[in-house]
């Protein structure tokens, strides 16, 4: 009997289904890792078990049930309405952030809502003492009494670990929980966690290093998109499998590329570089990067979630600044302080994460439009209504923006309307270089085709584009170099007939 | 005890409320040496009689503001509750000792109903209280526009209630009942779960509730007890004026707020102590202390020092904070 069955879970957003009938079980002494892109629903059906989230009530009409049973005991609404509800059950989670207080104490923090009491009070000497006694199973020696706020956040990951491990009776579900972990403590954790294992726990595991999921995890189940791949045994499933199946292609399903123009390439070749980083490095998140990218070429990244894409991005936006290395832009050696320089030098990101980084919802669609040009030209000059109108007119019709009027707030729009908003705010100041962070994330089908041609436009009129994308379907359809990235590293560049589905993915593959 | 509790909290935290204390016994000490009788016990009990009512209301605006909200009803409740105690007295011929629980309990609901608005229908606590005060301070002057003077014998024989203490001070039985309600207070903050949850969803509400923290019990929970002393305070009121009046203690709330921050409590909740509340009513009472034997001064320079010291703590906490809580720079 499993231990948490979830059967038939579905969980919708206003615009967004994050997931579509998803069943899932662990059994106790089992670690089951639970796989995916960004975006597939891994998080939100860890919020679900969780009770962060209510999962959608069934649709009766549909004689579909959805049920989530622990111990072979179907968990009523109730139960499952709060956190604290679930973790009475036996249920305990460490989430991808730290999600501790800063401000109290490390103790504290690790007994927080179940201190050990004395005559009705809380005993401070055990809690102190028992802290110590458990993270010193994790090798952490520290003085428990003092704020979490003044340790690293890996050290502060292992004390939410460590909280969980304490916690869980049952199951303990770690939703990321290595990334900020070095491979000394990554060892420690997956000692505890066989440990645990052999004492009956269940663990279900979320994490983007395949090399950890082969090492800890006895089955696989794969998300996609908010629907379920498959679940898997990990002995029985080889890596490149796995691979295939995060990011839904089939090798012989891979189409040709269209051949490149030999024409157009020939014309670039005597263009000068536009954009050139030379042994490029920020700490331990990206070594050596070099990239060389002519006027008018349109350049995507490929590699799984964390391998340094978005990093790439984030370190020629200055957002990030290079460490060592040398940037070179428009033949001069550049090194931006901050985004704002960036953008002075027409150069444009749109980031990764639309909702929190992108767009401001309250602001309307012709507000949102010309925030960036409002940057450029600076704040103390207002641009005209009439100008700020006509720029938004032109980029709704242009990009086919789906709105009622320019005026309408952005989040009553469509995710993929959205995006376009976003792409014809950086294009409204005319960059040079433009950055796009996963462009394509979250919206629907046709929208990817129209911002894929979009892209292919730009690009024709001399703009240069870096794209990073989990679709890599896309990153074929238009880009002329492709740069595979793994663990902060370029692995490979791709150009020309290179460019194939079938060449990205066994780079990525390529441990 | 409250120095106990101390060596199970970060050092750097409570730098404010060793600022403050060094303050208050830098003042003390500048007005001892300045004026003769300063220096006195007897200075140091009047503080705590006159302050009585204050320090009951502050020690409630303590736990909200660790709670990341904010009371702005207190001084309407504090005037409403005075009221409704003459009211009872006089005109209904209650006894105290029946009355007082009743408007405790009103107090409770009062401040929980609030709770349940910020929390349940997401409102701003700002706005929230600010009803609040409106409402009770309202309902004080519907019930009764004149002043009404409580005459009990209750009354007058637990306002001669004292202890002498060397020094010819007087500690009376309000004074007593505050220190009695501080004790209890520190022992809420830092000896059990509720206090817990207070500090942690001041801290960071999303992750306290991840880590399952109760948010809705605590969240009303502090309204209510911040209501409930507010209620105290007005009984503690009515002993120290002898009388209602719907328009008492107008600007309490205020005074209390700028207590909580002179004793070291972060205003953005999560950081403070309930014993740096005292010692931030203290230092408020010696200025005017110091200003009534200073004598030449206008007692509205109160106001001016008030002022300027809250500008130094706020400043403060933000030089303490950039170091401890700066984790990213700003893109």
């Amino acid at each position: 009997m499993p231990l948490l069955e979830l059967d038939n879970i579905s969980k919708t957003f206003p615009g967004v289904c994050a997931l579509d009938g998803i069943s899932f079980d662990v059994h106790s002494g089992e670690v089951h890792a639970l796989l995916g892109e960004n975006g597939a629903g891994k998080s939100t059906l860890v919020k679900v078990m969780t009770g962060v989230y209510a999962r959608d009530s069934d649709k009766s009409n549909e004689g579909e049930k959805s049920t989530i049973k622990f111990c072979g005991q179907e968990l009523s609404v109730l139960e499952l309405a709060s956190p604290a509800n679930v973790q009475k059950l036996g249920i305990s989670t460490v989430y991808q952030e730290v999600n501790l207080l800063p401000s109290l104490s490390v103790a504290q923090n690790i007994f927080l809502g179940r201190e050990p009491k004395k005559f009705g009070l809380i005993d401070w000497k055990t809690v102190r003492k028992n802290s110590q006694i458990l993270l010193q199973r994790f090798n952490l020696n520290i003085d428990v009494t003092r704020p979490l706020a003044d340790f690293s956040v890996a050290v502060q990951q292992l004390i939410a670990i460590a909280r969980s491990v304490d916690m869980s009776a049952k199951l303990l579900i770690l939703d990321e929980p290595t990334a900020s972990l070095d491979t000394k403590e990554v060892e420690t954790l997956f000692r505890i966690l066989s440990q645990l294992k052999s004492e009956g726990l269940g663990i279900v595991f979320i994490t983007h290093f395949l090399d950890q999921v082969y090492e800890i995890s006895d089955r696989i189940t794969v998300l996609r998109n908010g629907r379920k791949v498959g679940c898997f045994k990990t002995s029985d499933l080889p890596r490149t499998t796995l691979i295939q199946h995060m990011l839904g292609k089939e090798l012989q399903e891979l189409a040709q590329r269209e051949k490149p123009d030999p024409l157009k390439q020939g014309v670039e070749d005597l263009r000068d570089a536009h954009l050139r980083l030379k042994n490029v490095s920020v700490g331990s998140t990206l070594t050596n990067i070099n990239l060389d990218v002519p006027h008018g070429q349109a350049v995507g990244f490929a590699g799984l979630l964390g391998s340094g894409r978005t990093e790439v991005c984030e370190t020629i936006f200055a957002i990030t600044p290079h460490q060592s290395g040398t940037m070179v832009y428009n033949g001069k050696v550049c090194k931006f302080k901050n985004p704002g320089q960036a953008i002075a030098a027409s150069i444009a990101l749109c980031p990764e994460n639309r909702k929190s980084e992108g767009i401001i919802g309250e602001l309307s669609v012709r507000e949102n439009i010309i925030l960036a040009t409002q940057v450029r030209e600076g704040w103390w000059r207002s641009i005209r209504k009439h100008k700020q109108q006509s720029l938004s007119k032109q980029a709704i019709q242009e990009f086919g923006i789906v709105t009622p009027d320019a005026e309408k707030p952005i989040n009553q729009l469509s995710g993929g309307n959205q995006q376009k908003v976003v792409l014809a705010r950086w294009l409204a100041t005319q960059p040079k270089l433009l950055m796009l962070d996963e462009p394509t994330r979250g919206i629907d089908i046709g929208a990817h085709v129209e911002i894929t041609k979009l892209i292919k436009k730009v690009c024709a009129e001399g703009m240069t584009v870096l794209v990073t994308s989990s679709e890599i379907e896309e990153l074929v359809a238009f880009s002329d170099q492709i740069v595979v990235m793994r663990e902060g590293k370029q692995v490979a560049e791709l150009s020309g007939n290179d460019i194939s589905e079938a060449n990205i993915l066994a780079e990525i593959t390529n441990a | 005890m409250a120095f106990r509790t101390f060596n199970i909290l970060p050092n750097k935290r409570y730098m404010p409320l060793v600022v403050t204390t060094a303050l208050f016994f830098l003042l003390f000490g500048i007005g001892s040496i300045q004026f003769e009788g300063f220096g006195s016990t007897r200075v140091i009990a009047n503080l705590l009689t006159d302050n009585a009512f204050l320090m009951v209301t502050a020690i409630g605006m303590t736990f909200v503001i660790l709670a990341g909200g904010i009371d702005l009803s207190v001084g309407a409740v504090i005037a409403l509750t005075g009221v409704i105690c003459s009211v009872l007295i006089q005109h209904y011929h209650w006894h105290p000792l029946l009355v007082f629980p009743v408007v405790v309990l009103l107090g409770l609901i009062f401040g929980a109903a609030m709770g349940v608005l910020i929390h349940y229908y997401k409102l701003q606590p700002f706005i929230v209280t600010l009803a609040g005060m409106f409402l009770a301070r309202g309902l004080a002057t519907t019930i009764s526009e004149e002043s009404i003077a409580i005459n009990h014998k209750f009354y007058s024989r637990i306002a001669e209630f004292g202890v002498n203490l060397p020094g010819n001070a007087w500690v009376g039985a309000s004074t007593i009942f505050v220190l009695i309600l501080l004790g209890l207070a520190i022992l809420v903050a830092h000896y059990t779960r509720f206090g817990g949850s207070i500090y942690a969803l001041g801290d960071d509400a999303q992750s306290a509730e991840l880590m399952g923290v109760p948010i809705a019990k605590t969240t009303i929970g502090v309204y209510a007890m911040s209501s409930g002393l507010a209620a105290i305070a007005g009984i503690v009121f009515s002993f120290y004026t002898f009388s209602g009046y719907s328009l008492a203690a107008i600007g309490v709330e205020l005074d209390a707020i700028a207590a909580v921050v002179i004793g070291g409590t972060l205003l953005s909740g999560g950081v403070g102590y309930v014993f740096g509340t005292m010692i931030g009513v203290m230092i408020m009472g010696l200025i005017q202390t110091y200003i009534s034997f200073d004598g030449t001064l206008n007692s509205w320079w109160t106001k001016i020092v008030i002022g300027v010291l809250l500008l130094l703590f706020i400043g403060l906490q933000k030089f303490l904070g950039s170091e401890v809580l700066f984790k990213r720079s700003p893109s």
